[in-house]
């Protein structure tokens, strides 16, 4: 049964990648803030002055964030 | 600094989320057909090309790395330009990404089509597509890196891990399960075998669920439905949890697909034991989409969108603590081999994957199209059909799962089968097939609808295909909180970069000095066990061409209930030259393993396969075997067996030293003898057909070590 022996080297070879990434992840900060980011992604879709107005009343309560600048963040 | 102008790519989005939507429609009609097929065994219209054997890995692959696959595209390329705030590294690659990949699906569905496939689920195609599948894969790779190198955003959102994690493991697990020696171009024996090859093929199988099926899925989950909903993510500290320990966990899993076979106990324990740990972060990640939705209920009822998205993450959940509860010995005992797997997949893929793709294309078409969605209400309407189909197509699976499964267990005081005959066990939960047809056809009807409102939307809006967007470049917005990571970043890049030339390097190395050091374990533990003889080899390939696995297993597990009604368990010794191994992981007809020992329970004559071949409804009226009729017309190619033989001594099987130049005669002996044995029952066949090799390998199987009286 090598191929065990085969599937946990690589196995751990996947793993230790990612360890290494983690703990890039976690010294590099992008862990610091744990708020933001969930907010800051529905900030991001349209540049205010070129939109066309949508009318927001409309029952379509998904379109967002008309009068959010981008870059106010 | 001033915010920089750029564009969205939104024509690739487009043509991604139409590449879905077309193989979505193709990937569900095949399925469909399969589901009718399966109990309207002449629905095929006697053409090879419609046989269950091989209609089915045409769905499973299409419905994978067709319809999922083209979603998971979609859903990257429209969020990662976005969240990182860039358009996609390149343009060029995005278009060789996109084009590649529609020409491996096609490539795949002929061949699959043609009976040309290795039979290792979820992974049938040849070497030459295989390799076309790492050559794109590696494209769509340095275009997802090279768009985080450049990104305006420091962040790295949730998603966009889930779609590295993603990336990088499916990398690994389609290298190494594609280890295979071509013979021709559209033939190749793979490097291990038997329970070796079984233990490589789960590995593969159970992580392109996992990664191929969920990761992407789950990215995909972190940006939509917070899109969808307008507000954050429930926990973003629980998603980043989720995402370590899913990663970390589900690697480890696989074996649980392999219980009670051949492999050893402490792999399959070890299976179960991550299996069972991956509840925890599954159901973190099920409770961190839901509650996303808190105090958004009132949305939930108006907005299909939301709908698809509760159900998806559901379905999630359910899957994911049914597999573990799938993968305990006592309850895999019975689930296996049986219709409750094929129904805990379709939640899966129908409600999960499905639901969550339509969810995204119902919100994202009419968004880079600049309009709304044609109709809210067709778009409810296909919520609800839907949801009706898998509860339909679902729940009489269990049913069926459990009701033959305790049909193949239940013994007469006298300790006799109460059902020895298999078909008894296969006509009992027909009416259950029907139902399940039934419920894919209800949740087919609401793709339509999808396709339909998806395409009035289309025709009412038009592309924006470049859309504007503004960012401040990266170092400006590091000053607010984040500057030190920024620069340790920087600093670290080189280290990253070498850490991940190293790993590249590892693999290559491998894939170099792994053959040649795990042929010899493939070295035989049990003496009687002897190579294939070259009819039975092409008669093999016969079997596997056909896609024969698919319903039939050649697995015996050490149960009383098995051992009774198909004889001795099966060994791994005994598959040890099976490149690839065929254990099977249904049993929609018996097991195979012991199928050629005349002192067997199973064993039929010569003549009893050849008609059985030809019409098996003429042997038993309620089988739902469909006819082969072609097997007796087709020849076998016998210029390559020579090739073959070579290939296998390579592979470690011990055919003597020049043994290919002689292999056809052996071939023509022993064909003959089967021929002249069918011609004195009356029936004439040439001893060159397939069908004659078929024969020989199925009165092989199981014979090695039982010693006929």
């Amino acid at each position: 049964m090598h191929a065990i022996v085969f599937l946990i080297i690589i196995g751990v070879i996947v793993a230790g990648g990612f360890l290494i990434a983690f703990i890039w992840a976690v010294k590099s900060g992008q862990y610091d803030d744990n708020y933001s980011p969930a907010v800051r992604i529905l900030f991001d879709d349209d540049i205010p002055k070129k939109k066309k107005e949508e009318k927001e009343n409309s029952k379509d309560t998904k379109q967002n964030n008309n009068n959010k600048p981008v870059n106010s963040l | 600094m001033e915010p920089e102008k750029f564009y969205y790519d939104n024509k690739i989005v487009k043509q991604f989320a139409l590449a879905t939507i077309i193989w979505g429609v193709v990937a569900l009609l095949y399925g469909l057909f399969a589901a009718f097929h399966i109990f309207l065994p002449n629905w095929g219209m006697h053409l090879e090309y419609f046989t269950f054997g091989r209609i089915r890995p045409i769905h499973t692959n299409a419905a994978i790395f067709a319809f999922v696959g083209n979603g998971i595209f979609t859903a990257v390329y429209y969020s990662m330009q976005r969240l990182l705030k860039t358009r996609m590294y390149s343009d060029l690659l995005s278009k060789i990404h996109l084009w590649g990949w529609q020409l491996i699906i096609v490539a795949a569905a002929i061949t699959l089509s043609l009976g040309i496939t290795i039979s290792k689920e979820y992974a049938e195609l040849e070497w030459p597509i295989d390799i076309a599948i790492t050559v794109i894969w590696v494209i769509f790779g340095i275009n997802m890196f090279g768009t985080l190198l450049k990104r305006r955003v420091s962040h790295i959102y949730v998603a966009i891990w889930f779609y590295i994690a993603t990336w990088v493991t499916i990398a690994v697990l389609h290298i190494v399960n594609s280890f295979e020696l071509p013979v021709s171009l559209f033939k190749s024996y793979p490097l291990f075998a038997g329970v070796q090859d079984a233990l490589v093929q789960w590995w593969y199988g159970h992580n392109a669920v996992a990664f191929f099926l969920t990761t992407p899925y789950l990215g995909l989950m972190y940006y939509f439905i917070p899109k969808a909903a307008n507000r954050p993510i429930y926990s973003y500290r629980l998603s980043i949890i989720h995402f370590w320990a899913l990663i970390f966990l589900y690697i480890w899993a696989g074996p649980h697909h392999l219980l009670y076979s051949a492999l050893p106990e402490w792999v399959q324990s070890l299976g179960i034991v991550f299996s069972i740990m991956l509840i925890a972060p599954s159901w973190g990640g099920m409770i961190n989409g839901l509650l996303t939705l808190r105090g958004a209920w009132d949305k939930v009822r108006e907005d299909p969108v939301l709908k698809l998205y509760v159900v998806a993450v559901t379905c999630y959940g359910m899957s994911t603590f049914e597999g573990p509860m799938m993968s305990l010995k006592w309850v895999n005992a019975i689930s296996h081999f049986t219709d409750w797997t094929i129904g805990h997949v379709h939640i899966g893929v129908l409600g999960w994957n499905g639901f969550l793709t339509f969810g995204m294309l119902y919100w994202l078409i009419p968004r880079i199209f600049n309009t709304k969605l044609y109709s809210t209400k067709l778009a409810n309407t296909h919520f609800w059909i839907a949801t009706l189909g898998i509860l339909f197509y679902a729940i009489p699976l269990y049913f069926a799962g459990i009701t033959q499964a305790s049909m193949w267990k239940q013994f007469t005081p006298e300790g006799f089968l109460v059902y020895p005959n298999f078909l008894e066990t296969v006509t009992q939960i027909l009416p259950m097939y029907h139902i399940r047809a039934f419920g894919g056809s209800l949740y087919y009807t609401g793709v339509l609808l999808w396709v339909y409102n998806l395409y009035k939307t289309m025709k009412a809006g038009s592309l924006v295909a470049n859309e504007e967007a503004e960012a401040v470049p990266l170092p400006v917005q590091e000053k607010k909180s984040t500057s030190e990571g920024w620069h340790r970043f920087l600093e670290r890049k080189p280290l990253l970069f070498l850490t991940a030339s190293l790993i590249v390097i590892l693999i290559g190395g491998m894939v170099e000095i792994i053959p040649t050091y795990f042929i010899k374990s493939n070295v035989p533990t049990i003496e009687s066990v002897k190579p294939y003889t070259p009819l039975e080899l092409l008669g093999r390939d016969v079997y596997v061409s056909e896609g024969c696995y698919n319903c039939h297993s050649q697995m015996i597990r050490p149960f009383r209930s098995e051992t009774e009604r198909y004889g001795e368990y099966s060994k791994g010794g005994e598959a040890v030259y099976n490149h690839p191994f065929q254990y099977g992981s249904k049993r929609t007809g018996p097991d195979l393993a012991r199928e050629g020992v005349k002192s067997g329970k199973l064993y039929k004559p010569d003549s009893w396969h050849y008609n059985h071949m030809i019409d098996p409804q003429k042997i038993n009226d309620k089988s739902i075997m469909p006819p082969y009729p072609w097997l007796a017309k087709k020849d076998i190619n016998m210029r390559l067996t020579p090739k073959k033989i070579r290939v296998m001594q390579t592979l470690g099987v011990p055919y003597p030293e020049g043994y290919d130049k002689i292999a056809n005669d052996d071939l023509m002996k022993q064909a003959k003898k089967i021929s002249d044995g069918l011609s004195d029952e009356g029936i004439d066949v040439e001893p060159t057909r397939q069908i004659v090799a078929l024969i020989a390998y199925l009165q092989r199987l199981g014979t090695d070590i039982i010693v006929d009286k």
